[in-house]
Parts: C-alpha cells; structure tokens; sequence
C-alpha cells in the first residue's frame, strides 16, 4: 500500500466512523478492532501489519479531523511492547485491546529497597501453589502504581539459580487484598512514585510472561523500550477541537498521566530560564556569576551538539561512536550546575517557595529536584561503568554474585532464604 | 552543524593521521624540541607538495585550495594529535588569513601562492602585553617618514614561531590611533627577533623589537575577527592532542597490572577515564561546530571563544590525568606524556586562558560581534 492509498483508507474508515459526540471508551474500542489505533502492530493482535513509518500518516489523518487515537501513554506502553515480544496468543487477546483503549492502566513492578541499580538482585518471592503464584516481597519507585489496573511484577521464583536464571516475570492483579500501594514523597514535596507491598498476593498461573526463569530477558525488552522513550517528550496537551465531553475526558487522562512529570523540567535544571533570571537580577553585571553562566552555557552547548552527532551518525546507519551513550552522565553535570548557578543568582529570595518567591518557587523547585537526575534511569556511578566498559572497554568488575542466589551477599533486610 | 564529515573529509583525515603518524613520531618531536630552529624542512615540504597542506584555507585564486574551515580544522586536529612541531598555525592559518582578509591584490598575489606552496614562511606577530588580541594592547608605532616609507617602533612578544618566519605581519598604531597590520621582512634594518625560552619547547615563542624598522602597510585591521579564526584553528588543533592523551591512558591502564588485575578495571580509574572521555567529547564538538560556524560565514566569535575554552580545560585535564594514571613513570623525562602535558599547557593559556574566553563568549552572546566594550 503506497502512502496516498494508505491516506484514502484511513480517511475512508474515519468519514464513516469518527463521532465526537462517542465516549472516549467507545471511540476507542472502535479504533483498536479496526487496526488503526496501532497500525504498526500485528493484524492479528488490533494492527494492521504496517511500518512504524506508516503510523505516522495514519496519526496524521487522525489529526486531520480531529479524532483521539489510542492510548499511548505511560507506563502501558511497556506492557504492551513487552507482551507483543513475549506474551502468548491468550494473553495478547486478553490485555492489548483494554491498553489501546485507555481502560487499563499499568505499572512496573521491578526496582526493590534491596536492589536498585542492582535489578537482577530482586529478592520478592514466587512460590507456585498448584495453579497460582503466591508473591511475597516489597517494590519501590512505581510510578502510578496507585492508578493501576495491572502490574508488571519481576519475582524470584527459583533460589538455587545463578541471579540471572531464577527470575519469573508476572502479570499481577493489582486489585486484590494481598497488594497495598503506598505513595512515596520525595525531598522536592512531589509524590510521582509509590511503594508496593505484597502480602501473599496470587497471580494465576496462566499470568506468567515467558516461562518460570525466563524473568530478565523478558524484563529486558521492557527496559530497552524505557531507555529509548527516555527523552521523547511526554504527551504534549492536545489542543481540543471542540467542547465535546470526549476531549474533556482525554484531557483528563492525559492530566492523569502527565501529573508525575510535572517536576522533570525543573529536575533537569532549567538552563533556559538562567541567563534571563540574571538579566532581571542584576547578577549579570557580577564577574564571577558571569563565569559560572559561562561555564554552564559551554558545558549545556557542547552536550546539545555531541547529541546532535550521535543522531547525525545513528541516522546516516554509521556505527555509534562514545557520542551516544554520554548524554545521560552529561545531564547530571548540566543539572548540578544549574542548581548552583540559579542559586548565586537568585541570592536569598532562591530560599523562598511561597507567592512572593522567584517565578513563583521555580527557582526552589530547581534546587529540591536537581538531585534525582544524577540516581533516576541508572546512577552516574552505572553509567560510568557502563561508559568505560561498553564504550571504552575496560576490563569489567570482578564479580562476587555468580553462584546460586541463596549463596549471594545482599542486603541484611532481604535475607529471607 | 553537519555533525558528520563526509566520505572525502573521512579520506582526507586518514590520510593525514597516516602521514603524521609516520613523519611525527615522538623521537622526531623530541629532537625539534632541543632544535632552535623547531621544525624539519623535508616534512614541511611533503606537507606542501604531497597534501598541499600550507594552501588548504587559501583561496584558489593564490594557489591554495580554498577550502573551508572544517578541512583546516582537520588538519589541525590530527597534527595537534602527533603533535606536530612546525611553523603551521603562524604562517599557513594566521599569516595566511591576516593578509587574506586584509592586504590588498598586490601583496595577496606576491605572498598567498608563496603560503600555500610552503617556500614561504610567515609569522604574526600582534601580541605585547594582553593574552587577548585587541586594539588596547597595541602600543606599537607605525609612522611615515618623509620619502613615505612606513617605520614601525615598539615591542612584540609570544610570537610563535618567528624564528622561522621570513615574513612578519606586525600590528600597530597609525597616526589616528587606529590599529592596522604590517608586512616586515625577517632581515629588515632595526628588527631583532629574540627567543623566549619556554616551558613548551615544542611550539616556539619569539620577542621581537623594532626600531623605525621599515614595513608595508597592508590593511585596517580586525584583530578580533583575526582572533576568532586563530582560536577555531587552535581548538582543533587541541583536541588532536587531548584525543592522544586519552587513548594513551586507556593503553596503559589495561596494560598495568597492580593487586592482581589490570589497573584499568578498578572502579577508581574507570570512572575517571569515563568523565575524561566525556569532556573530551563535548570539547570536540565544540571545537567541531566553532569550524562549522566559522566555515558558512556565521558570526563565529561566541563559538570560537567557547571551543578556546572547552578545549582548554580539557586538554589540560586529559594531560593531568593521563600523568597520574601512568603513576611515576608519567612524571619521568623519558615517558612521552609531558610532551603533550606542555603542549596542553602552552595551548590553555596563549591567546587567552579560559575564564577570559568564558567572559569573551558571554560579550557576544549578549551584545554581539560589534561590541564596542571589549576585554583584554
């Protein structure tokens, strides 16, 4: 199919089928049985077999008349990129369609007190009891785990394994008494982020993705779809066509989603606002405040357009050079120093938080927040291995956790087994 | 930016790497480190004849090859990577321009084909007492005597590679007090070219006094505009040399063995060698894209500037820790880091340390190139 009989077709399904005055839900059931919603995934499982490519055009003609497309954001993405790799016929028929359609949402259940930059590490446990799983364990860092419908849970589900092997990857009820979901405050006053408790919570077991110890690999695609979606921007607010109740709703799903990420600007350190807020303060005429604009602006500039290269290069098919994998560990530099550089300027009013601070407590924001970007998406201190190992080559680290997991050091307050 | 070279400029840059690698061995630049005279003749040549080299920015129309900034900036890059020691920067990129941009047909078709073979040397000679080139700095006299013939008076000091130079572009002040460039021929009457002995053997700096010494007045000049292609040429040039800084960190670390392992594989040394390749990189493509600027036209004084500066820092970086890395022996006569450790130093701070390029680089971005407020 050629690009204008593509547009013919999706034109042709949406003169016939678009409504603005359909509920969302509705709307969107009909979008996922036609295919159009995720035009790239398999005909069999709500796509149409296209290339990604294609679904640009179809985006675009959705677009065009102003009709909502599928749900695409958040953390069901995941599920969904994680079930078309692994997921059986059952439970592609089962979940996708609910994903595409909004009516599911979902979180990941991976990172644990005891293991954080070590994943593989998990120590929650899944003891098979005839035809269920019964989990056991604790999860951190779940983003909108308090919204969600299913989790996407890694478990431990064979001690006597090397770290790697003993790992089951579930499908988890998240509405059941075995499950409290619990909202963790961070040091800048957000809450984007929960725990999760289980207390002989029960997953069927038809609900395994894979097989019992299959749990890392299929956690790997998961994690190699984050990492890519890591710097694409977050559901821009769509523009409403109309006062239709079906745009009220998807502007609220898209408040839902978009609420844990509303601090990410400031995390980063807002390098935009500095030259301005210097300007207005006075501070520019300051030698060695000047100095320290400088510095940041040189280090902000050279990270743009070292990622720039990696793109050119990565776009031209041409082998990654180091370009590529320096921009998360630049960030950090980028973030610290514009926390110090917008406290010098700002002086004593960067202290201030309440109607009378600067740009309405941005400022204070930026200094509460800029110390999640060097720890979230992997540490600098991971980076950096990963940096001299995988780009440099350096020797990896002797490693003390090869045998059985029952036999590994770890955290005293995992020590279950 | 292109933020790629393209399948000519990839040739180009092996091509030189080879040349290099071959013609500038360290045994060679030790020797024209204790060689007054600080270049060897035969490569220069070869540099000329077979990679037509000295006439790469030179326009076609002179002989040169008239090509643009980033082809310069590659050949800089890989001589500052084997640490080429030669008249290069003074008279094929400074010399060059200041009388491209500057002298008039006569003089530009008498010395640009002369350039671009390599048969002549030049040097410029602007510097007294400011590391930043600007008009303040110039107390140098030029005046007309009654037959016309201009004269200039005054001291210059940090010439690079006058020794060398048959030709020296000079800048002074005319009667109006306006600042204009100077050709003086090396044997003119009045003028002394002294060495100053310097840490950095391997580029080599010149006093140079003139004593109602003779010269041709070439042109009003833009010591600034002048400045800016320098440092883009010099940037490059650096980041050669941080490049072989580095690999030669990663070299040694996986080499040596201390505790039972390979240095390299200690967390300690691992992360500083990933923050080193950091900066290396986004250097580089400060360095890269200050070419660029300067390559399609564009106003390039607030990316030249922040190339001088993200270059400088680290180079030098690269050069303290590939010392310490190596341990004692990256402190010995013998091992060859401290060659590019004194490059590194000597290239941080002529033209301008860092802090002053960061003050430069913010003038520009905040009151542009015609800034009349200027620092030095």
């Amino acid at each position: 199919m050629n690009t204008e009989q593509l547009r013919e077709a999706v034109r042709a399904w949406l003169a016939a089928n678009w409504d603005a005055n359909l509920d969302l839900i509705e709307w969107r059931r009909l979008l996922a049985d036609s295919g159009w919603g995720a035009p790239d995934w398999p005909s069999e499982y709500f796509g149409r077999d296209l290339e990604a490519a294609q679904s640009v055009i179809v985006d675009e003609e959705l677009a065009r008349v102003g009709a909502i497309g599928a749900a695409h954001n958040g953390v069901r993405m995941l599920a969904a990129v994680t079930l078309l790799a692994h997921g059986n016929h059952e439970q592609k028929r089962q979940y996708l369609r609910r994903i595409l359609t909004g009516e599911d949402q979902w979180c990941q259940l991976f990172s644990e007190p005891g293991s954080g930059s070590d994943l593989a590490g998990a120590t929650t446990r899944a003891d098979l009891d005839g035809d269920e799983w019964i989990i056991n364990g604790q999860k951190v860092w779940n983003t909108s785990a308090h919204h969600a419908n299913y989790g996407l849970l890694i478990a431990r589900s064979d001690w006597d394994e090397p770290k790697h092997k003993g790992l089951s990857y579930f499908i988890l009820d998240m509405h059941q008494p075995g499950v409290e979901v619990r909202q963790l405050k961070q040091m800048n006053g957000h809450a984007s982020f929960n725990e999760v408790f289980f207390t002989d919570a029960r997953v069927p077991r038809a609900n395994i993705i894979g097989t019992p110890g299959d749990g890392w690999q299929v956690a790997m695609t998961t994690l190699a779809y984050e990492r890519r979606s890591f710097d694409r921007p977050r559901n821009p607010a769509a523009k409403s066509p109309s006062a239709a109740p079906i745009y009220q709703q998807f502007q609220q799903e898209l408040a839902v989603a978009n609420e844990p990420y509303k601090w990410y600007p400031q995390r980063a350190g807002r390098v935009d606002l500095v030259l301005q807020r210097a300007k207005d303060t006075g501070a520019i005429d300051d030698p060695v405040i000047r100095q320290d604009i400088a510095r940041l602006h040189i280090l902000a500039q050279s990270a743009s357009w070292t990622a720039q290269r990696a793109r050119a290069l990565q776009k031209a098919g041409k082998p990654q050079g180091p370009e590529g994998s320096l921009g998360k560990l630049a960030a950090s530099h980028i973030g610290r120093l514009a926390a110090r550089v917008h406290t010098n300027i700002s002086a004593n009013d960067a202290l201030l938080t309440g109607s009378a601070s600067p740009m309405n407590g941005t400022i204070a924001e930026i200094l509460v927040s800029t110390p999640a970007g060097s720890i979230a998406g992997g540490t600098d201190e991971i980076q950096r291995n990963i940096i001299a190992e995988r780009v440099l080559g350096l020797p990896k680290e002797p490693r003390f956790d090869t045998g059985p997991f029952r036999d590994v050091p770890r955290n005293s307050s995992t020590k279950e087994q | 930016m292109e933020f790629m070279l393209s399948e000519d400029q990839q040739q180009f840059r092996e091509n030189l790497a080879r040349f290099f690698h071959d013609r500038s061995p360290t045994t060679e630049v030790r020797r024209l480190m204790s060689d007054p005279v600080g270049y060897d003749p035969a490569v220069w040549s070869q540099m000329s004849d077979q990679l037509g080299l000295c006439g790469i920015a030179i326009p076609e129309e002179y002989g040169g090859a008239g090509f643009g900034a980033q082809e310069l900036a590659i050949a800089c890059e890989e001589m500052g990577r084997a640490l080429y020691c030669g008249p290069y920067l003074a008279s094929a990129v400074c010399a060059a321009y200041a009388i491209t941009t500057t002298a008039d047909e006569t003089f530009k078709q008498q010395w640009l084909p002369q350039l671009a073979s390599g048969t002549l040397i030049a040097c410029v000679a602007i510097t007294e007492h400011a590391p930043l080139w600007c008009d303040e700095d110039i107390q140098t006299i030029a005046k007309v005597d009654d037959g016309g013939q201009h004269r200039l008076t005054g001291e210059k000091r940090y010439v690079v590679d006058a020794q060398v130079a048959e030709l020296m572009v000079v800048a002074a002040q005319q009667a109006d007090a306006s600042i204009a460039l100077y050709a003086v021929h090396a044997d003119a009457p009045g003028l002394t070219c002294t060495p100053m002995a310097s840490m950095d053997p391997t580029r080599k700096l010149n006093s140079l006094t003139l004593a109602d010494t003779p010269a041709i007045h070439l042109g009003t000049a833009d010591l600034q505009h002048l400045m800016d292609y320098t440092l883009v040429a010099l940037a490059n040039e650096m980041m050669g040399g941080a490049q072989t800084l580095l690999q030669s960190a990663l070299d040694y670390t996986q080499l040596r063995v201390q505790f039972g392992r390979s240095i390299a594989s200690f967390q300690a040394i691992k992360h500083r060698l990933a923050e080193l390749l950091l900066e290396v990189e986004l250097a580089k493509s400060a360095a890269y894209q200050a070419a660029y600027s300067m390559a399609v036209g564009e106003d390039c004084r607030e990316h030249a500037s922040l190339a001088k500066a993200a270059a400088a820092e680290a180079y030098l970086h690269a050069a303290t820790e590939c010392i310490q890395l190596h341990g004692g022996i990256g402190f010995t006569w013998e091992n060859d880091t401290h060659l590019w450790f004194k490059r590194a130093k000597s290239s941080e701070v002529l033209l301008g340390a860092p802090a002053l390029h960061r003050e430069r680089m913010l003038q520009a971005m905040t009151t542009g190139a015609c800034a009349k407020e200027r620092i030095g």
